[in-house]
């Protein structure tokens, strides 16, 4: 199709991993024919968490993570509550110019000919700026003082290329020196040995800001699809198997060795820490108190679960996931952002009310960012090359909901750099450190490089 | 010129099995033992000069019998290719094919066309070994890059950047070296000149160069000015100073797990330079080095993982289950993550894992005993030496050996004094053993 082109590999891939997805679903559970577990250990409990009101489906054998599980949730009603932030990319470098629409700047048409957007909502702070119509969720928690807009983010001699942007927020540096991510590095300092869910990757694999150096975090597809079977191995021997995963952690020196050593010891902790989660009869192993978009893209099902594993009181600490949508809107570019925003803002917005619902708003903060944002000047196939200052969000209950950064304009040298993209007004080292010490209460200079240089917002309320 | 170091010591099945891992997919039924007796010069040229291709093994077909549909059927492009892999008497050409899949990553999410897809397969496979130049000159007019990267996209009245960057990002220069913003806005205007039709029935057809569309003005690429074209473009880069240095990183980096010491990079260099960009002597002389031999081991890639699990256990592409398995591991054929390829550093995570866990149990799955036959012994030690015999003596390290050791004695040991658990476990602890040796971190890497 003529209209394909690359920019949609960034992000298309995500339909496969739907299909991928899918499948997975369609596994074993238990093997056919196997005997009823009677007498071999196998047991599947109902167990209510205390005081969520969440119907979690325990099973596997006794000894086989329902203590861990049930002592964890001790553990996590007794302790101090944790903090959460919740990373989300765009990945591809998402069109600011379209998702707040400059319509009140004397350029924005000259520039964007055919991009053009009209009407919508303005924002209140800056009335030259609209939210994209497809942004309506968003725009709602804006009004509810939830939102906090970052109209031009980025950093000084901006990167055009996907992959060093991308490795720039990732890693909390301009740098491409560094292969821990500016979370990763968070958690080397305050995590644990033990617990893989500290820093998830709700996704196919590990996003790279949660690459850490020393402890363990995970990737999971979805909380309620991690078990594992075996061919003609049931009850008690298939506990004893899947126990033996940890075991693989001894492993010489080796840098081969030890990283399959070491994944294999976190997914012995990271399916014991899920198996309240797992699907039983083909029915998820949580329940959602509301209804979340409906889609083929597993987003919305990971930020319900996400709010499930959280109300349940496993020990996340910080999660990434990747947003519907293809955003390197090289070509044809209206449709195919309007698409993938609308899922954005609309599972954004349950996931909001999802979490109110549950009571544990105030311990959750949304952090949605891109790798840059695009051109000012629309190209000649319906759509805009790679720029320079992106747009971004913080959403939650404990933003302050004032802008950082303001919108600098679209004229040449003032708001347009000398290649014609944005200039930014907020720089996302800056942003990073103060989540760091706002938030998530940590000194900035033990994670972002040259931390100090950097000149604070207020973000938390 | 100097020469670029070679290994010295003893070449024996475990060095061939390691060569026929970095080089291929994996040792057959005592392939490995069968190399070694060519020593290691004559393993490599053996590899590098494979002959005519044949095929080895079971025809592949999906699950009711029939032939794959690699040009129509989703996923069985996938297969295809694994199939090739699998049953190859030319391992290092599909390797070396997998490795300009990987460096050009195109994905069908953007062409949309599986025999377009198929239709680059075969110019990689065609240049596997061959020239850099004539590679680079051939991947930038294939029609699968350029629906992939805009190029018939990138007209005189508009350029676009797509990929007239990469090209120097990702394919020759690497990113930052050598080049600024002003050279890929020139590059794009230098690439102009491709079109192609789209027709309702066929999709996109008619793939031209057409002069009317290129931007014949003066360009300035690199300091040199010129009225460039598309193939002064190619040129311009490969004769770059900055290319062969990024060339022989990221060849090496596919077979060797730490970067060349400065000498090994420096004659690796000459030798592609003065070699004419011939690929086939930079890889042939990085299969004989001693960091490929006496360095650590490299996580396989979950195609290369089934790849070799099939070719080690004889088994043909019999099911199509392997195209969602392989993705569910992290690497779709013909699907790479984006333009950059898949990261061979990061193959490993919780997700990743457990599709190799699966993996593992559908490529056992014909092989699974019946628990209701009772033919296994009631004893822990024998079953562990029986498991390690179904999978031909892999060389596990103590800790692995620990670990298989522990969980066969305490299964046999939750059997004690019941009857038909004594009957029934020993068979299940038969089958779980060789399903963990499969995962183990031995078997994980190479």
């Amino acid at each position: 199709m003529s209209d394909c082109n690359h920019c949609d590999g960034l992000s298309r891939s995500r339909l496969l991993h739907k299909a991928i997805a899918e499948a997975g679903r369609g596994l074993p559970a238990i093997e056919p024919g196997m005997p009823l577990p009677a007498g071999t250990g196998l047991s599947r409990r109902r167990f209510i968490a205390h005081g969520m009101g969440a119907a979690l489906a325990v099973y596997g054998g006794s000894r086989l993570g329902f203590d861990a599980f049930h002592e964890g949730i001790a553990a996590a009603a007794t302790g101090k509550p944790n903090q959460v932030l919740v990373s989300i990319f765009l990945e591809g470098g998402a069109d600011g110019l379209s998702v707040l629409s400059p319509q009140g700047d004397p350029l924005y048409r000259t520039l964007r000919p055919t991009l053009g957007l009209s009407g919508g909502t303005p924002l209140t702070e800056d009335p030259r700026l609209f939210w994209h119509p497809a942004t309506s969720g968003i725009a709602q928690l804006y009004g509810q003082n939830k939102v906090t807009v970052l109209p031009a983010v980025g950093y000084t001699h901006p990167d055009q290329s996907h992959f060093t942007s991308r490795h720039y927020w990732e890693v909390g540096a301009t740098s491409t020196d560094l292969n821990t991510g500016w979370l990763g590095r968070y958690l080397d300092v305050v995590g644990s040995p033990d617990n893989p869910l500290q820093g998830v990757s709700l996704d196919d694999t590990l996003a790279p800001a949660l690459a850490t150096a020393k402890v363990p975090v995970a990737a999971i597809t979805a909380p309620d699809q991690y078990d594992f079977s075996s061919n003609r191995v049931w009850g008690e021997v298939q506990d004893r198997m899947l126990e033996t995963f940890g075991m693989f952690g001894a492993q010489p020196a080796d840098p081969g060795l030890r990283t399959a050593g070491n994944i294999a010891v976190q997914v012995d902790r990271l399916r014991q820490q899920l198996l309240p989660f797992g699907q039983q009869d083909g029915k998820s192993g949580y329940q959602s108190p509301v209804t979340y978009p409906t889609s083929s893209d597993p987003f919305p099902d990971r930020l319900a679960g996400l709010a499930a594993m959280l109300g349940a009181g496993l020990p996340l600490h910080v999660v990434a996931l990747s947003a519907p949508g293809e955003y390197d809107t090289h070509s044809d570019e209206a449709g195919a952002l309007s698409q993938g925003l609308q899922l954005t803002s609309d599972s954004l917005l349950a996931f909001q009310q999802d979490l109110e619902a549950r009571g544990i708003a105030d311990r959750v903060l949304v952090h949605v960012w891109t790798e840059f944002g695009r051109r000012a000047q629309e190209n000649g196939s319906a759509g805009t090359d790679h720029g320079a200052a992106g747009v971004g969000f913080l959403i939650g209950t404990s933003v302050t909901g004032k802008m950082v950064g303001e919108f600098p304009g679209l004229a040449n040298g003032t708001g347009l750099d000398e290649d014609g993209n944005v200039i930014e007004t907020a720089d996302f080292r800056a942003v990073y450190s103060a989540l760091l010490e706002q938030w998530l209460g940590v000194d900035a200079g033990r994670v972002i490089p040259g931390a100090s240089a950097f000149q604070r917002p207020t973000l938390i309320a | 010129m100097s020469a670029v170091a070679m290994y010295r010591g003893p070449f024996g099945p475990a060095q061939a099995e390691r060569l026929l891992w970095r080089a291929g997919f994996g040792p057959r039924k005592n392939e490995a033992a069968q190399l070694a007796k060519l020593g290691l010069e004559g393993a490599v040229h053996s590899l590098a000069y494979p002959g005519r291709e044949h095929f080895v093994g079971p025809e592949p077909h999906d699950d009711n019998g029939h032939p794959l549909a690699p040009y129509d059927a989703w996923g069985q492009d996938h297969l295809w290719w694994l199939d090739r892999m699998v049953r190859t008497s030319r391992p290092l050409v599909e390797r070396m094919t997998l490795v300009w899949h990987d460096w050009f990553a195109t994905s069908n999410e953007g062409v949309g066309s599986q025999r377009l897809m198929i239709g680059q397969n075969e110019l990689f496979r065609s240049h596997a070994l061959g020239a850099f130049d004539r590679l680079l000159l051939d991947v930038t007019h294939d029609p699968a890059m350029l629906l992939w990267l805009n190029g018939t996209q990138n007209v005189k009245s508009a350029p676009n950047e797509n990929y007239g960057r990469e090209m120097m990002e990702l394919f020759t220069l690497g990113a930052g070296r050598g080049y600024g913003e002003p050279d890929v806005r020139q590059n794009a205007r230098a690439l102009t000149g491709f079109r192609n039709d789209w027709k309702p029935s066929a999709g996109d057809v008619d793939f031209r160069y057409d002069p009317s569309y290129h931007d014949s003005g003066m360009k300035t690429i690199f300091k040199k000015t010129g009225a460039f074209t598309w193939k002064d473009s190619c040129r311009l880069c490969v004769t770059h100073p900055d290319h062969p240095s990024f060339f022989v990183q990221k060849l090496w980096s596919y077979f060797v797990p730490a970067a060349p010491d400065a000498a090994t990079q420096r004659a690796l260099e000459q030798m592609y330079v003065s070699g004419k960009y011939e690929v086939r002597p930079v890889v042939s002389a990085i299969l004989r080095h001693p960091a490929l031999y006496t360095g650590p081991r490299m996580v396989k890639s979950p195609v290369l993982y089934n790849a070799g699990l099939l070719r080690r256990l004889g088994r043909g592409i019999d099911t199509t289950s392997w195209v969602w398995l392989d993705s569910m591991a992290g690497q779709q054929l013909f699907y790479p993550p984006n333009v950059g390829g898949w990261d061979d550093t990061r193959w490993l995570d919780t997700a990743t894992w457990r599709g190799r866990w699966w993996i593992a149990q559908y490529a056992l799955s014909p092989y699974a005993l019946d628990p209701g036959k009772p033919t296994q012994p009631d004893n822990a030690a024998l079953l562990v030496h029986d498991a390690l015999g179904f999978w031909r003596q892999p060389a596990l390290g103590a800790g692995t050996l620990h670990a298989l050791q522990t969980f066969a004695g305490n299964a046999v040991g939750d059997a004690k004094g019941q009857k038909w658990k004594q009957q029934q476990y020993p068979p299940m602890v038969q089958n779980a053993l060789r399903h963990l040796i499969a995962v183990s971190p031995e078997l994980q890497t190479a």
